[in-house]
């Protein structure tokens, strides 16, 4: 869809709701953070067999992949199906029972750190302290990732998600779009090459879906790796690649690295209504 | 990033006959043993003898509890469930011999020093000992997925053996700056003494491994059941 | 990123957090107070039954205190999941025990100096005279205390009954403490004052042997 990304950005230009008093009006562009451009800028994952076992559930069955450089891979289906384990494992949070996983960056080994350092994941929870302000969360996280200048990187990082008025605030004052956006800003600290989203749009008003949109549209731009779990139909969805559906721990649709994904979403999207009338 | 290793649930019958009928046989030995051939002790007479299953219990515990250790250390080495259902069945069956320790010591304790408990080293060694391994059995019960379960019982048991030594040598010294009544012989023991002793303790092994391959099989099969309950749920969809 | 420095940023996080709100110190610190307070009914506190008496439940305070104080090590991290924040960073999974165990060596380390002042005035003991040895045995006793419950705190984070599974866990495996720790303590209020060798040497040894084996295993606690 090449007009879309253009429509996005239109999309925000015009956006004029006041966001909650304090809160700048996000860009929708990425600057100073974001990843390192170009079509090899993200980092490349191969599923070989994962599967993953917890007691006697089987969350993953041998489901077996290829996820390119750059592209932006949509994950469906219901809960349950091993969307978010399966974020999980590519973040290195969990181990698979079986199977192997291997990236690659231009062709060169990782090891397990240098996999870590470029990875950025918006999880379930928000993944900040509430007892900290969102400055010195980003601070902490920024030293942890052996970022350069640590406060100033934090400062810089709130910008771009309109936080920075409120960093000397302490997070638990913060209202669910507003953690929302610290916790992307957390997650797009080190400049990751990849990117795991669960659900980001999960708790955001139509303003934040749409403003969520637009920031995916633009790390997709400059080549980060997106995977992304996503329920059903929002605005997330205007620069997906790929996508792919999962069922009981299995691949059971892939749209492939250059097939329209559209098709796969339609099809979950009708499911899920069907469903959901039929209870 | 590789797999972990599957566990096999072992066929057949858990014990044989031929091992039950040899472990009877040195059970037989060793009460025969201890309650007619050893020597009566000079001093306290007849109730001396229970020493022979007080002691010999207490090491059986003992070899229970270096199995908990390195079944724990085992299974976060390979993450192979076996090691698991070894820990806790080693930790079940030497909770149960120092049960019989804390049970001995007070029935040999009364006729001779006319106080049901004494704070000996030894007896208040096993008393910490049998708490331990307790609180390792209660931590397994309040975790319920299995792996998870397995790990941190593995962590637990591992710094629970360790301690072993830690508390023998502190409560040891402890009694030394402040005596108190000693349970068992004070003195050496006669040869006699000796080779019925340790005919008790084979005995007190053989029963002891007996009861931790049974308790491993049923420890096994509780999966196997759980496994064919959930492949039972998925096809009745 | 260094095993040194990784767990130096999170004991700075960990330290800033306890301080900015003070309730987990200031709640433990009245909870010995009133533990203290309660034994000083069960015997008659002259000066000698105190010497005797007085260390043993000192510690003995002490033990639960860090038993109840040791829980929100990781139960906090449970609120947003920000455990899984602190794997997802490239460092030594150990220095995210680490960074704990010594942040609440020092928070124990400064309820148990608070306190013992507290003490000895309540017990008529005096301490100034033994003051530093007995600094010494507090914080040998202490690190036993952090490193082990630290690493039960993680235990327990993943079992039911936690608040109860806690001190279950943590007390009989820590009586080897509360035995050496005590002895030192009568050791050095005796009439002549002496710094047991003996005690010293063992409280380094269990101290030594936990904080190995936490650094072997611990890490595995935290995967998933």
């Amino acid at each position: 869809m090449p007009g879309s990304a253009a429509a996005r950005s239109n999309c925000c230009a015009n956006w004029s709701r006041a966001e909650p008093s304090g809160v700048a009006a996000p860009h929708a562009s990425f600057r100073n953070n974001g990843p390192s451009g170009g079509p090899n800028g993200g980092l490349r994952i191969s599923f070989s067999g994962i599967e993953k076992r917890y007691g006697m559930r089987m969350a993953l069955r041998g489901v077996s992949l290829e996820i390119g450089a750059g592209e932006c891979v949509a994950l469906v289906g219901h809960n349950g199906s091993g969307k978010t384990t399966l974020l999980k494992i590519t973040a290195l949070l969990a181990r698979p029972s079986r199977g192997q996983l291997t990236f690659s960056s231009g062709g060169a080994a990782l090891s397990t750190d240098d996999i870590k350092q470029r990875i950025g994941m918006v999880a379930h929870h928000t993944l900040v302290y509430d007892e900290l302000t969102a400055e010195e969360n980003l601070v902490f996280f920024a030293k942890l990732f052996n970022l350069p200048d640590p406060v100033a990187r934090a400062r810089q990082s709130l910008e771009p998600v309109g936080l920075a008025r409120r960093a000397n605030d302490l997070v638990r004052t913060f209202s669910r779009g507003m953690r929302q956006r610290l916790a992307i800003a957390r997650a797009l600290l080190a400049s990751p090459q990849l990117l795991l989203f669960d659900e980001p749009a999960a708790g955001l008003d139509p303003e934040g879906q749409q403003w969520l949109g637009a920031t995916l549209a633009s790390l997709h731009a400059a080549g980060c790796t997106i995977v992304m779990s996503t329920h059903g139909r929002n605005e997330t969805q205007g620069s997906v690649t790929r996508a792919i559906r999962l069922e009981g721990g299995e691949v059971t649709h892939d749209s492939g690295p250059n097939g329209d994904p559209y098709g796969v979403l339609a099809m979950a999207a009708v499911r899920e209504t069907a469903e959901g009338d039929a209870r | 990033m590789a797999g972990e290793s599957q566990s096999r649930i072992p066929s057949g019958p858990a014990i044989s006959l031929p091992s039950v009928l040899v472990v009877f046989l040195l059970l037989a030995a060793a009460s025969y043993g201890a309650l007619i051939k050893a020597p009566e002790e000079a001093t306290m007479g007849l109730i001396q003898r229970i020493f022979y299953f007080h002691v010999s219990s207490a090491w059986s515990g003992f070899v229970a509890f270096i199995l908990v250790f390195i079944g724990s250390i085992a299974y976060l080495r390979t993450r192979a469930l076996k090691w698991d259902w070894l820990s806790v069945a080693s930790a079940e069956v030497g909770v149960a011999f120092f049960t019989v320790v804390l049970v001995t010591g007070p029935i040999w304790a009364k006729p001779v020093w006319g106080i049901w408990w004494t704070w000996d080293a030894r007896l208040t060694s096993s008393f910490l000992l049998w708490v331990l391994f307790v609180s390792y059995l209660i931590l397994r019960t309040l975790v319920d997925e299995p792996e998870r379960r397995a790990m941190v019982s593995a962590v637990f048991g591992i710094f629970a053996a360790l301690d072993i030594p830690l508390v023998y040598f502190s409560i040891w010294w402890f009694r030394t700056q402040h005596p108190q009544p000693v349970i068992g012989n004070g003195g050496s023991l006669d040869g006699r003494m000796w080779r019925v002793l340790m005919l008790c303790w084979a005995a007190t092994l053989g029963v002891m491994s007996l009861l931790i391959r049974i308790r491993y099989r049923l420890e096994a099969m509780r999966m196997e059941v759980d496994a064919l309950r959930l492949e039972a749920s998925r096809h009745t969809r | 990123m260094s095993l040194a420095h990784s767990t130096a940023t999170i004991l700075a996080k960990e330290l800033r957090t306890e301080f900015r709100s003070r309730e987990l110190l200031g709640t433990t610190v009245v909870f010995v107070l009133i533990v203290i307070v309660l034994f000083s009914f069960t015997f008659n506190p002259t000066s000698s039954e105190s010497r005797r008496f007085g260390p043993g439940l000192l510690w003995i305070a002490f033990l639960f205190a860090g038993s109840l104080m040791l829980q929100p090590s990781f139960l906090r991290e449970q609120a947003n999941d920000t455990l899984a924040a602190l794997r997802l960073a490239p460092i030594d999974p150990f220095s995210i025990l680490a960074g704990k165990m010594a942040a609440n060596f020092l928070f124990l380390l400064l309820v148990e100096l608070i306190l013992l002042p507290v003490f000895a005035v309540l017990y008529n003991i005096a301490i100034l005279p033994v003051l530093a040895p007995l600094v010494l045995v507090l914080a040998l006793g202490t690190v036993g205390l952090a490193t082990t419950g630290t690493v039960f705190s993680a235990v327990a984070a993943q079992a039911r009954l936690r608040e109860l599974l806690l001190p279950l866990l943590l007390l009989p495996v820590l009586a080897p403490v509360l035995i050496a720790s005590t002895e030192a303590t009568v050791g050095l209020l005796r009439d002549p004052s002496e710094l047991s060798r003996v005690w010293i040497t063992f409280l380094t040894s269990f101290d030594v042997v936990f904080l190995t084996a936490a650094w072997l295993f611990g890490e595995y606690l935290l995967e998933e």
